[in-house]
Order: C-alpha cells, then structure tokens, then sequence
C-alpha cells in the first residue's frame, strides 16, 4: 500500500486536504461506510401499496427481497402524501413483519383456560355448522302482524372500515343472502 | 372544528401548512389547545358540546349584516322555498319544532314542507330507530313536486321563505350568547365571524374540515349541517378552495359506508327494505318517486342491477328481480343495540373483522359482558387483541363479573392477512379509490377477509345444496363464482363487478349512466360504477403528480366518475361562466357546447346553463341548467332541509346528554329526538334540570394521538410507536390540579357512573378552564388508545363512556360526558364495582336518570328506559 493511499484513509488528512472541510461526509467514511447502500436498493421488487392506518391514503412503495418485505416507504409520486408517512405509516414495516403477527389459527373452547391449536380447515368448517345453527335459532319468517321479515338476528358482525372494498362487499353480499342483517363497522362509531 | 388534523391526519395536514404558507388564515376551533392549534394562526377555545351555538352564532352574524353570497344563495340554494304555514320553530316552541310526539321522542315530519307540497303524514319512530336519514349518503331524500311547483319569493323577502325562516331561527344566537355558552370572548367570536366572512364571496373561499370530534355527538348530523348552512351561505361549496372535508379515521372507513357493512344500507346507500315494503315497487316508491328529478331519479336501474349483480340469473322480471330475498329491517339492528342484545341473551354468535370493540367501542364493559354471553365468537385481526382474550384478561375478571372456567363463549381466532399480503382497493377520506397490489403471500394460516368469506360462502352453499326450504333460496341462488387466483379470489375481479357489467356484451360499464332497470345491466355499487370502465382497474393508476396538473385526475380513481370536488357546477354562475377567473373550476364553453374546466364536471357535460325541462319531465332530464345540485331531488342545495331528518328541519343548539349546565337558548334540554337505552347495565349521568349533577361536575372529551391507532391493534404492539407514547395519561389544567390536589406525572383516576379509569396526571394550560355563565367549567382530556394487550398496556377509557345515539345515524355521543378525577390509582378488584356503586347512589342514578327527554312544558313527560331483563349488572 503506498504511502498516499494509506494515509489517505485517515479522516483527519481527508479532511484537511478535501473539500469536506467539516469532516461531516466523505472525509468521515470508513470503507465500511463507503460501501453501504439503502435497503431498497437490494429489493427484487416494489409493489405500490397504500398506507392502511388513518383515511388521508398516503401512498406507498413496499420493497421486497426474497419474498419478503424488507422496507416500506412514501411513493413521491402521489398527489396525496407526496412521498411523506407519518410515525404509524413509517413503523408499517413492524406492522407486517413484527413476531407480534399471529400465525396459526387458535381456538377457546368453551369454558376453557387456554388456547388450543386448531388446522384451518377443521376450523372453517365448525364455523359453517355454527352459522347455520345461529341462522337457525334466530330465524324469523315474519312479525307479529304478518309482515315478511325473512332474516335472521342469530348472529352479527362487526368490521369493515380497515377492511378492502371487494372485502366489504362479499361480507355484505353473504350476510344478505344468508338473512343476516346486523353488520356493522366503525362508521357507526 | 372538531378536529386535531396535525395529530390524527398528520400527512394531509401538510396541504394545510401549505395554504398556510401561500397567505391562508388558518383557524383553529376546539376544547383543547393541541398540535393543531400550535400550527394555526389563532386557536378559539370553545366548551365541548357547544359548536351548534358558535356556529349558529355565525350564521347570525352573516344574516344580520347581509353579508351572504346573494347570487349564489339565490341560484343554488333552497332559501327561496316558502314553507308551509304549518311549520313551527324553535323560536315558537321552546326549543321544538312542529310534530314532536314525546312518547316516541320523535318528528312527524310533514309540517316541515313547502308550501304546495303534498305533504302526507310521517311518523319519525320507525325512521328514527332505522336510522333512515343515513340512507341520504348520495341522493337526497324525497320530496313532492319538481321544482316548479314549489312557491318561491326570489327576492328572499316572504316571511315563510326559508332565508327568512332561517334568519329568524338564528336571531338568538348573539355574540353574547356564544360568550354565555361557549365560553368564547364575544371579540374572539367576532374576530372569527369576520375572517370567515372576508375570505368566501367571488374571489375568495373557506373551507372547513371536522373529524369525529363532530360525528360523535347525540347532535352530530346537525353539528354538520350547520357548517353545510354557514358554506352554502357564503358560496363556499363546489368552488376550489371550499368545501367541508370530513376526515375519516381508518383506511377505507369510506369504503365501508360507500359498500357497506351497515345494517341499513345496500351498496351506494340505497336502504335496506324494510317491513312496509312488500315488494320492488314499494320499495322503489319509498327510495325515489317516478316524477322524481335529477339523478337519484334513476334509482330504479341502482337497485336491479344490483340485484342483478347479487343473483345472477335467478333474477327477472318476473321475479322481481329476487327482491323477495333481502332480510327486512324494522328497527335498531346498530352495532350498541347488538351488544345490549348480546348481554339479554339474544344473539348467539358474533363476527369481529378487523375491530376491537372490548376496546374501541364506547362502553367496554358492555361490550365484553355481551361477549361472554355468546354461544361462539369468530375473530380475524393480525394481533391477539382484547376482543379475543377478553375471557381470561378483561378487566370484570379482575372484579369478579367474568369467571374464565363460568365464560362458556367458544372462540375462535383467525390470522388475518395484512394490507401488504393482499391486493384491493381502500377508499380514502376525499372518496378516491387507490388500488393496492400484493407485495409478498401471507403465512400460515394467514388469510384475507376475501378469502375467509369466499370460502365460508362456497362451504355454506355446499352444505345447502339439495336444500327444499324457501329460505335457503337467496344462498343456493346467489352469484358467488368470482374468479380465483390459486384459492384466493380475485380482488380486481370483485372490483369489475362493482364497477358493473352490461350483461349483453359481458363488458363493464363506463358508468353509472350506463346502468339499466330493465336487468341488462348488473352493478354491485352505482356510484362506483366506471372504476373499472374499458376493463381497466382506473384505481390502478399512478401517473406522477410530477406528470399531471393539479387535480391529477389520472391517480386512483374517485367516486362519482372521478370528480374531484362535487357539485362543481356551482363553482360557475348561473349563467356558466366562473364567479371569478381566480376560482375558476369547471364552466360551460358555449363554442364546443360543452362544461369544460379543471375538474370532471359534476353535471351532464352537453346540458346547457340555459336548458329548461319541458313539461312533465323527471329524473336527469328535470334537471335545470342551474340546478347544480343534481342528486337533489329539488335540484338545490338545502339551507333548510323539508324532509330526511330525524331531529329538525334547522340546527338547535342543544346541550350534551350529560352536562354541567342548562341550555340557556331553550327550555327544551337536550336533542329531543337522541336515542337513549334506558338500562341498568347503561346509567347515564345526572344533567340540568336533573339533580345531583355536581356528583360529576366536569367535562370529559377523549381523542386520538398520531402514535397509535384507535383501539390500538395495530400500534400498541409496534416497538417504535410504544417508544413514542408508551403510557395512558389524563390532562388537565393547573387550576383543576389545584382544586383536586393532582400532582402532574402522579396517578389519577377519572370516575363517570359506568366506571373509573386511572391515568399518569398531564398538568398543562393546554386545557383551560373556561367562564361559561355565571360559572368556571373545567374539562379534562384524555386518549383512549389502552387496553390489556401490547407493548403499552393501561385501562379502557371508552369504560367511561355510555351509550346515547344521534338518531339520524345512530352514532354514540362520546366527545363529551361529564366526569369526576379524583388523586391516586382507582380501587382495585370487587371492591372497583363498591366505588362506582357509591358514586351512582350519590348521584341518585337509576335507569330513568338522563331518560325524560323532553323538558320543555309540564313536569309529566315520559321517561325513555326498556324493560328490566333479570340481574344484568350492575
């Protein structure tokens, strides 16, 4: 290593002699430091996306790297957010990614302490015969006075307003067909 | 008013700062001095509960000293109407309009009309528990006659036109009646008055934002509209630079209102049928009348299409379109009568989607008893929240009330796919859809609601299949074969069906024009209809802002057929041409022969200004070319509303369910029409003229920080956001410190009849104490972010809060109640229940407390309670 190269890695002489004279960016670097490179520049892809907290819909660009999401940030393209995301839309990467996000099913039975675990499709299932029986039990053809009710007040929901638009409707759309009525969401709150 | 947008829409707030920057004034209305008004030119403080009475106040500053929009009011408003001599205000009545019935707390309505308006009888009760006026969410309600018919006086000088009518309702609302009310300085109120009115006329315009810090009042819907009064008065809607934007809280909160999951409406707010309506017919005539004008006049081809959509094939002419098949509504079916339902026993299984109601609702407590009260419970979230622990870690198993090993509710908990692991679309809060695309595949057993409800469709039809009974019908009928993607169903797909397709050609639709009543078309949401127009995902788009002019029609896309401001035809004079070249919008260019402008006009692009309807004309075509507003069915923008509303024609000002004072307009005390569940288990708060009110002499209001997130499932568990606001607090002000001996960073506890919650003290002049009459009223804030779960952990402050509903929608009123705090941590275990049982004995609460609605006139009004259903606690 001659000897301009080598004293040419220490800060002090960068800095006297280069033009960052405040010793705040590149006479500051270390070969580690000059190396590194933002995240989402490692990312396979990047799918827009829209932040799922408040309504104001600021948008975002999630970045992914082996199929999994390694950064989310503001699009700078959007007319709404230009770019920017408040605390909850910057701390979205923990949202989706955090070990706080539950994996499996669980399930509480009846007077029961603790959880248990339950497969998916043993658990679809036990939702459809309870359903049924709650349709059934809370059936009503008609009111006092003869008028058609057709429905039934056996079972409820609650949710919708975090919740897609083609969610919604198929949640809307079931619920109706199966006579359920009281679908509610955090509109009426 | 009623918003902390730097807090809770931090992001939007930007577009404030902006105006700011560019020469805006920017005014900041509200109890508490926050991170708003730290940014804002001037902050008003005003007593929660009391906006009606300041906004009021502005409405008679305008009409005193004529400094409305005159043109504009003449042209596009209804304040030339003239009223039926039937009609009574509040200036006649003490505080009631014409109609009131207090055995039912409601309005029969009819004397409200126009003058010559066939007007038949219409008893409130039923529309008032239906919560009916949420039904108005896109057309306006329906009111004989088409606009010819109606008398007017254009010089606006008839006793009974509504301008008069309205400046005679709002004489009393004086600058010294404000300072009375409110608590605001009659010069701070006037310093407003005039910024607001020297900033709206031709050249210039005002807007106004609120959150729910206006929705959440047994006067919500009024709060609104008289702001609606103030913008329409002064020329501030459908202009650039105007408007009133409600800041909604969650994603696609207005997407679940617009496709909703809400007992009483069908997608684009056509109603649910109710029990008067036997079939499509009846139906129809109650929506919309056939003679109707402007564009809810085509209600019809809505609602088949959307049966159409619904059930496919099994849907004619014949049939009614299986009209037959849609459950019918005949009362409160809302989200609070659901969880009293719950604790009585009545509803066996419950579905929570992405909500935590042991936390997020109003009345905790309420809620998780009637959840450990079901035969089985079904919650989807990405998080362990409270709503599916509530059997082990709620907080009445520390008292006592719920015994896990006694809790016989069956649970089950389904991971839920998060907004990266799915594509869709939200709907954010100025109505635009944005597409998301999936970026990575959920794991384990994480699964969208899209994917949970197709399946658990697929699953109960199959179940069904071979079924003979009548009401297996609608399932075995319905259309439910989207496309799927592996076993995931399209969303882009769903979305194409919303949008509508022409069933003739299998294409979609490229509007809500397109749609059809006679079954060729089928649409899931009208007003979404042209989403998907050309078989494209239009919410898909995302050309740069950097590419695109400044209503950058070409990101997302947004309801109805991608206008930005609504009724913009009003941004232009009757005549066509813009009020002013500085406001300039849309405007009709007589060369092309066409409206023309910025935005997509909100109105039939080849209608001319001077268009007049010819005889006997209805729907779109009745429309005038200066009836700007088109989903109404008079064509005008209501000052004064003759029909649609549970609570008044006008805004009152009314005071709060539970206050510390007595209306000092009316003798007529709180809404008249709010809805009350006079129950054990739901005790309000001793209010004037009830006894006992110093019991809980102060006044509580509760919001949201921007570093959690409403319930706190997706917030309290993020390490970063705890960091931020890692502890529940209450904040007061020094001079209630004093008075109560709170030491700032010491415990406190907040107490109200239903509970007590305790808090870290937060001493600041942010909350300060305000003169209202002869007395000092103090409020107390507090976020109601806390529970069990996460990261951060605290007490339930919606515990405090009781259920009383607004009855145009039902919504509760939890922006303001009345309190105590008192030093130290509150009592623990059974002996919690002790505490509050004290209180309440003190306050001499029973279920008939906060219940005699009505207080104008004699002693013997009825109270409102239900019947007492065995020991429900407490």
């Amino acid at each position: 290593m001659g000897l301009e190269r080598w004293i040419g890695r220490w800060p002090v002489y960068r800095q006297l002699t280069g033009p960052d004279r405040l010793g705040r960016g590149k006479a500051a670097e270390s070969p580690r430091s000059a190396a590194l490179g933002p995240r989402t520049d490692r990312a396979d892809r990047v799918a827009d996306s829209v932040c799922p907290y408040c309504a104001v819909g600021c948008a975002q660009r999630v970045y992914v790297k082996d199929d999994r999401v390694i950064q989310i940030e503001g699009n700078p393209d959007s007319p709404i957010s230009r770019g920017r995301l408040c605390p909850k839309g910057s701390a979205s990467k923990q949202l989706v990614t955090g070990p706080q996000r539950e994996q499996k099913v669980r399930y509480r039975a009846p007077y029961a302490t603790e959880w248990q675990d339950l497969d998916l499709e043993t658990a679809m299932e036990m939702v459809v015969d309870r359903v049924l029986d709650a349709r059934r039990k809370g059936w009503q053809d008609s009111d006092a006075d003869g008028r058609k009710l057709r429905r039934t007040m056996g079972f409820a929901g609650l949710g919708g307003a975090t919740l897609d638009n083609e969610e919604n409707y198929l949640i809307k759309k079931l619920f109706t067909a199966l006579g359920a009525l009281q679908i509610e969401n955090q509109a009426r709150i | 008013m009623g918003s902390n947008m730097a807090e809770a829409h931090p992001v939007g707030f930007q577009w404030v700062m902006e105006a700011k920057a560019r020469g805006a004034r920017v005014i900041h209305i509200d109890p508490r001095f926050t991170r708003t008004s730290a940014l804002a030119d001037q902050h008003v403080t005003l007593r929660a509960g009391t906006d009606i009475a300041f906004l009021g106040g502005v409405i008679n500053h305008i009409l005193s000293n004529d400094l409305h929009f005159e043109e504009y009011v003449q042209a596009y408003t209804n304040a030339p109407f003239l009223l039926s001599e039937r009609y009574q205000d509040t200036e006649d009545l003490d505080g009631l309009f014409s109609g009131y019935d207090p055995h039912t707390a409601s309005y029969d309505s009819s004397s409200w009309t126009y003058e010559g308006v066939e007007a038949e009888e219409r008893p409130g009760r039923r529309h008032k528990e239906q919560a009916a006026p949420d039904q108005h969410g896109s057309g306006g309600p329906v009111i004989g006659g088409a606009v010819g018919d109606i008398a007017a006086d254009p010089t606006l000088q008839h006793p009974r036109c509504v301008f008069q009518v309205l400046k005679r309702h709002f004489a009393r609302y004086t600058p010294e009646m404000v300072e009375r009310i409110c608590g605001v300085p009659r010069d701070r109120f006037l310093d407003v008055c005039r910024a607001w009115t020297e900033n709206s006329g031709r050249e210039r315009t005002a807007a106004l934002v609120y959150s729910v810090g206006w929705t959440q009042h047994s006067v919500g819907a009024q709060y609104i509209r008289t702001a609606s009064i103030i913008q329409l008065l002064l020329g501030n809607i459908g202009r650039p630079g105007g408007g009133i934007y409600a800041l909604r809280g969650h994603a696609s909160i207005q997407g679940s209102t617009d496709i909703p999951t809400l007992f009483n409406l069908l997608p684009g707010y056509l109603p649910m049928p109710d029990i008067t309506q036997e079939n499509l017919a009846d139906y129809l005539d109650g929506v919309r009348r056939p003679d109707q004008k402007g564009f809810w006049g085509n209600a019809d081809a809505y609602m088949i299409s959307l049966l159409k959509e619904y059930w496919g094939e099994a849907a004619t002419a014949d049939n009614d379109y299986c009209f037959d098949y849609l459950p019918r509504i005949n009362g409160d079916h809302g989200t609070y009568r659901t969880a009293m339902d719950m604790v009585d026993g009545k509803i066996f299984g419950y579905f929570l989607l992405g909500q935590n109601p042991a936390v997020g609702s109003a009345h905790g407590r309420l809620q998780r008893l009637g959840m450990a009260n079901l035969d089985w419970l079904v919650v989807r979230d990405l998080t362990m929240i409270e709503s599916a622990t509530f059997w082990k870690d709620a907080p009445e198993v520390e008292t006592g009330e719920i015994v896990t090993e006694r809790c016989r509710t069956e649970v089950f908990f389904f991971p839920a796919a998060s907004h990266v692991e799915k594509a869709g679309t939200f709907t954010q809060t100025q109505r635009m859809l944005q597409w998301r695309d999936k970026a990575v595949e959920p794991s384990g057993d994480q699964r969208s609601e899209l994917w949970f409800f197709h399946h658990l469709g697929r699953r109960v039809k199959d179940r069904l299949a071979g079924s003979t009974d009548d009401r297996d019908r609608p399932v075995l009928d319905l259309a439910w074969d989207y496309r799927t993607e592996g076993d995931e169903p399209s969303a882009a797909d769903v979305l194409r069906h919303i949008n509508g397709i022409d069933l003739r050609t299998g294409r979609t639709v490229g509007g809500y024009p397109d749609l059809r009543a006679d079954g060729s078309t089928a649409c899931g949401c009208w007003i979404y209809s042209g989403v998907y127009a050309d078989e494209t995902n239009q919410s898909r788009r995302r050309k740069s802002r950097f590419e695109q002019g400044p209503y950058d029609a070409e990101w997302g896309w947004t309801w109805p057929l991608n206008r930005r401001v609504l009724y913009n035809r009003a941004s232009a004079d009757p005549q066509g041409r813009p009020w002013s070249e500085r406001k300039a919008l849309v405007w009709w260019d007589e060369d092309r022969g066409e409206w023309t402008g910025h935005d997509t006009p909100d109105f039939e692009k080849d209608k001319p200004p001077h268009y007049r309807p010819p005889e006997g004309a209805s729907g779109p075509q009745a429309l005038s070319g200066e009836d700007a507003f088109i989903m109404m069915s008079d064509g005008k923008a209501w000052l004064f509303a003759p029909t649609g509303l549970a609570d008044g024609p006008l805004p009152t000002h009314y005071e709060p369910h539970e206050s510390p004072v007595r209306n000092l307009l009316y003798g007529q005390q709180a809404n008249p029409t709010r809805k009350v569940y006079g129950r054990r288990d739901n005790p309000s708060n001793p209010a004037p003229p009830e006894a006992h009110g110093e019991v809980f002499p102060f006044v509580f209001t509760a919001s949201r920080l921007t570093e959690h997130h409403t319930a706190g499932g997706m917030s309290r568990q993020l390490p970063y956001l705890s960091e931020l606001q890692p502890e529940l607090v209450v904040e007061v002000s020094p001079e209630l410190a004093a008075e109560r001996g709170l030491r700032h960073l010491d415990w406190a506890h907040v107490i109200t009849s239903r509970t007590a919650v305790e808090a870290r003290v937060f001493v600041t002049d942010r909350m300060a104490p305000l003169r209202v009459e002869d007395r000092t009223v103090h409020q107390i804030w507090m976020p109601y972010h806390w529970g069990s779960v996460g990261l951060t952990t605290g007490d339930v402050v919606n515990d405090l809060i009781g259920v009383v509903a607004e009855p145009n929608v039902l919504i509760q009123e939890s922006k303001v109640l009345t309190c105590d705090i008192r030093p130290g941590r509150r009592p623990r275990g059974p002996a919690l229940l002790e505490y509050v049982q004290d209180y309440r004995r003190r306050a001499g609460i029973t279920p008939q407390t906060g219940t005699r609605i009505a207080t104008t006139g004699d002693d013997h009004r009825p109270t409102h309670t239900e019947p007492h259903r065995g020991e429900d606690s407490p």
